[in-house]
């Protein structure tokens, strides 16, 4: 058996005396959209912390096989996840560069092979071909996600004058620029009305199918997980109370009762 | 319906002209004034009813340019239209004032003391544009920017004293002094953000010139350091004659004038300025420099895109120190007298106010605010005890009309070009 693109092991993470994440062990493949649920609090964007950096687990082991090699992220620093191991993220509550344009935006996710290219920046003050090759290949790379996200009339409007579930968009295609192998997606859908989450789905679609990237999604939005995920790992209390395709997750007992709450007569 | 506005204008004149009598005839209309035996009283009642009969008619005619602006107003300008306007203003007064500056030290009306206000001025406006790279562009609060423009002029007056070495061999080490200090503010700085930030750099800023006054032996303390070697000319000495070779009026067949060596400094200035300007608008289009602007805009999203935040602000606090340092060289060159008093706080004051009444990033709005602080209360030097009060009035004014600067309009680093398979 193949190695998958993501493993989590043991992954405990702790406040002080609260234990957000407790032991949690899931696994997320190439080419499939993993999502991990869960009411409020249960933890899921703590995960997300930990796997882009933002925290350092307290126990655990994170552990990326891409064509890069193996990565222990819980081992990086923040923006090194991003560089080296090629682990994008899009932000519960949306964070764009918003005075910048929208093509700007996308190209500050390709900042570090436009640095290269621009050899600390010398070749690109000296206006050298090998910079601005570069350069054009990198809108050339905007303008091809701008098309399927339906943008590419806005590129050179400033992106905090976008409407909210085009700036949603526009998140997820930024963190596609950076050229990703895992993409971590926090609650796109929050705030979409539902023809804006039929787009997201097939955008999401697209990007597993065409780009072969690995989708790790935390979503609310239950007929949108149960549509789209290959793969479900349920969270409650810091926990994994189940794991499975769609139809196991939802007929799983543990998961109504995380949802809906204990029968009366079973609790008497 | 014309008339009926007009007599309503005319009525509200009139009460503002009655309220201005109450107020102008005890305070302009009576005057104390010695008389034997005391204390007599003037009448001045004419003087207070013309206040009066000025206020009625200013109070007519401001209304009247209201009206007449609401009635342009209703003309709905699109946003888009707005800001390519505002882009063409921007590039006409940028123009303008360049060849104004290139054009300064030939025109009839230059003289010594014109020309010395221009090179302050021009000063003013290189070290807005260098602190533009740390605040403007890079959001990085810096209170203490006057630090590395001291390292600078430090660097230059002690190398030269030392080594004896030319002012064109010392800017280049000058500016990268100033940039190594850059790097040794920004290391412990780089986690801080906003006013926290804004404390240390003040602090660095006065430790600096603590230091450059208490360093008797080294740095010359209160006393300062004199005697500082004045530019040359490729090799030309501005000075009556030299011991060693040729002056400049020799060399080029003139009249021996003092003014050539400012008018030499006023465009050395220029250069230096327009340089810094040069090398900002073309780094701010690189990837660093959009780098400092999406780390301004949001540093948690930039860090999820692999900008490194560390090197980031470094490159920035010392491209921006470095042109502090530059500017420091060429205000020790051309006092030839330097000591820690001309290294302020109120100096770092003066100049963010710059870069931030002209609009944060904007290098025509440093430009204008630099005339209008720097010159400003140089040509009002007469009124010496006024100079504080109109700088304030100043700026409240700004702050409460425009509150994001002078101009504050941002043009992308890059714009989408129409696809290769497309048009001719």
């Amino acid at each position: 058996m193949t190695q998958p693109l993501l493993s989590v092991e043991h992954l405990t993470m702790r406040f002080g005396g609260l234990v957000a994440v407790d032991d949690v062990s899931f696994t997320a493949e190439n080419r499939q959209i993993t999502s991990i649920i869960g009411p409020n609090g249960a933890g899921k964007t703590t995960v997300f912390n930990c796997l882009t950096g933002f925290y350092k687990p307290t126990v655990g082991r994170l552990l990326l096989t891409s064509d890069a090699g193996e990565q222990f992220l819980e081992r990086m620093e923040d923006f090194r996840i991003a560089q080296k191991a090629g682990v994008a993220r899009t932000f519960q509550n949306i964070r764009l560069f918003p005075a910048m344009s929208v093509l700007e935006n996308l190209l500050v996710a390709q900042h570090n092979e436009l640095m290269r290219a621009s050899v600390w920046s010398l070749a690109g003050l000296l206006g050298l071909k090998r910079y601005r090759t570069a350069e054009a290949a990198a809108v050339e790379r905007g303008r091809y996600w701008l098309e399927h996200i339906g943008l590419i009339d806005r590129a050179d409007a400033p992106a905090g004058d976008l409407p909210y579930g085009d700036q949603r968009r526009l998140e997820i295609a930024r963190a596609m620029c950076s050229n990703p192998c895992l993409l971590c997606l926090d609650e796109p859908a929050a705030g979409l009305n539902p023809r804006e989450t039929l787009l997201l789905n097939t955008l999401l679609r697209f990007i597993r199918d065409e780009h072969g990237v690995g989708v790790l999604l935390i979503e609310h939005d239950m007929s949108m997980v149960m549509e789209i995920s290959d793969h479900i790992v349920v969270l409650d209390y810091g926990q994994k109370i189940a794991e499975g395709d769609p139809a196991a997750v939802r007929a799983d007992p543990a998961v109504i009762r995380a949802y809906l709450g204990e029968d009366e007569e079973a609790e008497a | 319906m014309a008339a009926a506005e007009l007599q309503n204008r005319a009525k509200d004149a009139v009460i503002a002209g009655l309220v201005a009598l109450a107020l102008t005839v005890p305070i302009i209309g009576f005057r104390t004034s010695s008389a034997p035996g005391g204390l007599a009283i003037d009448l001045r009642l004419l003087d207070a009813a013309l206040v009066a009969l000025a206020v009625a008619a200013g109070h007519f005619l401001v209304n009247t340019y209201r009206a007449s602006r609401e009635g342009r107003g209703q003309r709905q300008e699109s946003h888009a239209a707005a800001s390519l306007r505002l882009k063409r203003i921007t590039h006409g007064i940028g123009a303008a004032a360049l060849a104004f500056a290139v054009l300064l030290p030939v025109m009839p009306f230059a003289d010594r003391y014109l020309l010395d206000i221009g090179i302050l001025v021009l000063t003013y406006v290189m070290l807005g544009w260098g602190l533009n790279i740390v605040v403007g562009l890079a959001g990085l609060l810096d209170l203490g920017y006057v630090a590395f423009y001291a390292v600078g002029a430090y660097s230059y007056a002690l190398i030269a004293a030392h080594f004896d070495w030319s002012f064109w061999a010392c800017l280049p080490l000058a500016g990268l002094f100033a940039a190594f200090f850059g790097v040794i503010l920004g290391f412990p700085v780089l986690r801080l953000r906003g006013d926290y930030l804004a404390i240390v750099t003040l602090g660095f800023g006065e430790i600096i010139r603590i230091i450059l006054l208490n360093w008797y032996e080294f740095t010359g303390g209160p006393d300062g350091l004199s005697r500082i070697p004045r530019p040359d000319f490729f090799g030309l000495e501005f000075s009556r004659s030299s011991r060693d070779g040729e002056t400049f009026h020799q060399f080029f067949g003139l009249d021996y004038s003092s003014i050539h060596r400012i008018i030499f400094l006023y465009y050395l200035i220029l250069i230096l300025a327009l340089v810094t300007n040069l090398f900002t608008l073309r780094i701010r289009k690189l990837p660093v420099g959009r780098a400092w602007e999406a780390l301004r805009e949001d540093e948690i999203a930039s860090r999820s895109l692999g900008v490194n935040p560390t090197n980031t602000k470094l490159t920035a606090f010392a491209i921006g120190a470095m042109f502090g340092g530059f500017a420091g060289a060429f205000f020790a060159t051309r006092q030839g007298f330097i000591s820690p008093e001309s290294f302020t706080f109120i100096e770092s004051a003066v100049i963010l106010a710059i870069v931030v009444l002209g609009g944060m990033g904007s290098q025509v709005g440093i430009v204008i605010a630099a005339l209008a602080l720097i010159g400003g209360t140089e040509l009002f030097r007469e009124l010496a005890e006024f100079r504080m009060l109109a700088f304030g009035a100043a700026m409240v004014a700004i702050m409460v009309w425009k509150p994001r600067g002078l101009l504050s309009n941002r043009e992308p680093t890059v714009k989408l070009p129409p696809k290769p398979g497309d048009g001719p």
